[in-house]
């Protein structure tokens, strides 16, 4: 128990604390710190989000309430709070009430194992990176169980596009996970955020950082991904008959998640808390943890609100004939060329000591084999846009047909 | 037993495992049968993680509760009229006494050893990591044949579904 008691833990047994209490209230703190953050957070974000969506459809956003409308959310709260709490009469009571708890906890819970600087985490999990695709797959459960209970014929349609999209879209997350686990040899993100001391992932595999950059955002079911809200066709797909906080807790885990998914992008392949100065203090490295994380977020929103939805069997057709085989295609690379290199004596054995010049050729030769997947890639997108085109023109230049429905 | 973290965690994984169980085999409605499952599952990932072992909890939470668990919740949501089953199974003598014959069994298969002429097994002292278990995946004197055999088997099956479920006009 001694070397567990660090920190306040110390300081309240040297003023005279049972250990145990000690022990038990410094666990408490840091159990709330840790769950508060993104709690405190996503009143921020909503505000950003709406913000940055406002800008971009040439809108000014919410302005009344507070300084530029920083008060905004806070005021929303308030309402939704007030708001009448509905449960229909045909719900399945336990499983409607449990849904949006386990939706937002399950996005809470992943903040556990982030490491905001070199000694302010959770916990250091052996699994960091497996903890993350776990509890991933309780948010699943939540939208159906959500979409089931409410006994709603919209909501258990949204709730069956969930399932496909999210199960789907899992597969290249995890292909595209295992690349920065596989360079830094350990699934532990304090350990994957130390190996990238010499060089960020991202430059070590480009090609496992977009496959996850677009299957997080499927996974948080944003545009070009967001059939399962689909305002237009589901009125509002699994959430529809939540009202009040309920609602508010959906709505609040889908903006937290995107920002969590941002500062796990941020960890996995832009060295988390590294940046200049990071071992001056603890702040400066949260800082870097929020501007990468933070950044990458707005990219998401900036995707969100400029592109069309898709059509759900474009998007699966996008997975599983494209994504899916790219990530295991990138995968078997990197981890041969990783592996190759290693026999050569060209790559460092132990990625966490090496300098920049021990990893110089490994980031080299791995850059050269990204990029040529990367050209052989847009060649085949090339082909098959072109292929659309053209028989896109030819529906249209014949009238007496029927335009094909199918996109292929 | 004394009283602590891990003891009290046991309490808990056991409730859940148990009564997740029991709310399966009692429930007539068939997707909170799946919720039930989910429970129970649950449950068994927390003994993994009471007996040291992360990865197995992590993999637990993950293929049967993300996975498995989601297919049959999709399986239940396409059967028709799921919530409202009339039908009973009336078989319940048999059913009984083979369930009864199956947990003595496994009750005594689990107890005798602990109690019988053996001495209790001494828990070791190294707890194997997660590299430790993929590297006994893979290692010759490990557990390389079994991993292969399960692999061939997996893209058989994976092979045999396609092949079932391929339209054969096109």
């Amino acid at each position: 128990m001694e070397e567990l008691c660090t920190g306040l833990c110390s300081i309240l047994v040297e003023s005279g604390a049972d250990a145990g209490l000690a022990l038990f209230l410094s666990l408490l703190v840091g159990v709330l710190l840790v769950s508060g953050v993104p709690l405190i957070t996503v009143i921020l974000l909503i505000w950003i989000e709406r913000k940055v969506a406002a800008r971009i459809q040439d809108r000014i956003g919410p302005n009344r309430v507070g300084p530029v409308g920083l008060l905004q959310t806070i005021a929303d709260m308030i309402k939704l709070l007030s708001k009448e709490d509905i449960t229909p009469t045909a719900a399945d009571r336990v499983l409607y009430n449990a849904a949006p708890l386990v939706s937002f906890a399950s996005v809470v819970l992943l903040w556990a194992v982030i490491p905001f600087t070199p000694f302010h985490y959770g916990v250091d999990l052996e699994i960091g990176a497996l903890y993350f695709v776990a509890i991933a797959s309780f948010g699943t459960l939540a939208i159906m169980a959500a979409g089931w209970a409410s006994n709603n014929k919209y909501a258990l349609l949204g709730a069956f596009r969930v399932v496909a999209l999210l199960v789907s879209y899992e597969v290249p997350l995890v292909f595209a996970l295992l690349v920065p686990v596989l360079l830094a040899g350990s699934m532990s993100l304090v350990d994957i955020v130390n190996a990238q001391n010499a060089m960020w992932f991202v430059v070590l595999s480009p090609l496992a950082f977009v496959i996850f950059y677009i299957s997080s955002q499927a996974e948080t079911g944003r545009a070009p991904f967001d059939l399962i809200e689909a305002e237009s066709e589901l009125v509002a797909g699994f959430n529809i008959e939540y009202s009040g906080m309920k609602f508010g807790m959906f709505f609040a885990a889908e903006f937290l998640h995107v920002f969590t998914n941002g500062i796990i992008m941020a960890i996995l392949f832009f060295g988390g808390w590294m940046g200049p100065l990071y071992y001056e203090s603890p702040l400066i490295a949260f800082a870097w943890l929020g501007v990468k994380g933070g950044l990458i977020y707005l990219t998401t929103l900036w995707l969100r609100n400029t592109v069309p939805r898709l059509r759900i069997d474009q998007i699966m057709a996008f997975n599983w004939k494209f994504l899916v085989p790219l990530s295991i295609a990138n995968l078997i690379v990197v981890s041969f060329v990783l592996k190759a290199l290693q026999e050569l004596e060209l790559a460092p054995r132990d990625i966490l000591s090496a300098s920049f010049g021990d990893l110089l050729p490994t980031t080299v030769i791995l850059l050269l084999f990204n990029g040529a997947m990367i050209f052989y890639l847009l060649g085949i997108l090339r082909k098959r846009g072109r292929e659309a085109r053209r028989e896109s023109q030819a529906a249209r230049a014949d009238f007496a047909q029927p335009a094909p429905v199918a996109g292929h | 037993m004394e009283l602590n973290a891990i003891s009290i965690g046991f309490v808990v994984f056991t409730i859940f495992t148990l009564g997740g169980a029991f709310g399966v085999v009692t429930t007539r409605n068939l997707f909170q049968g799946t919720i039930w499952l989910m429970v129970s599952l649950f449950g068994v990932a927390g003994f993994f993680v009471l007996l040291s072992a992360p990865f197995l909890a992590a993999v637990q939470i993950l293929v049967y509760i993300g996975a498995i668990a989601i297919l049959i919740t999709f399986a239940v949501m396409l059967t028709r009229s799921i919530a409202r089953i009339k039908e009973r199974y009336i078989r319940t003598l048999p059913n009984f006494i083979a369930s009864l014959a199956l947990f003595l069994i496994l009750l005594l298969g689990v107890t005798i050893p602990i109690f019988g002429p053996h001495s209790p097994a001494s828990i070791p002292e190294y707890v194997a990591s997660t590299r430790d278990l993929g590297a006994a995946l893979v290692d010759e004197n490990g557990y390389v044949v079994p991993f292969l055999l399960a692999s061939v088997l997996l893209t058989a099956a994976m092979i045999g579904a396609i092949f079932i479920a391929r339209d054969e006009t096109t």
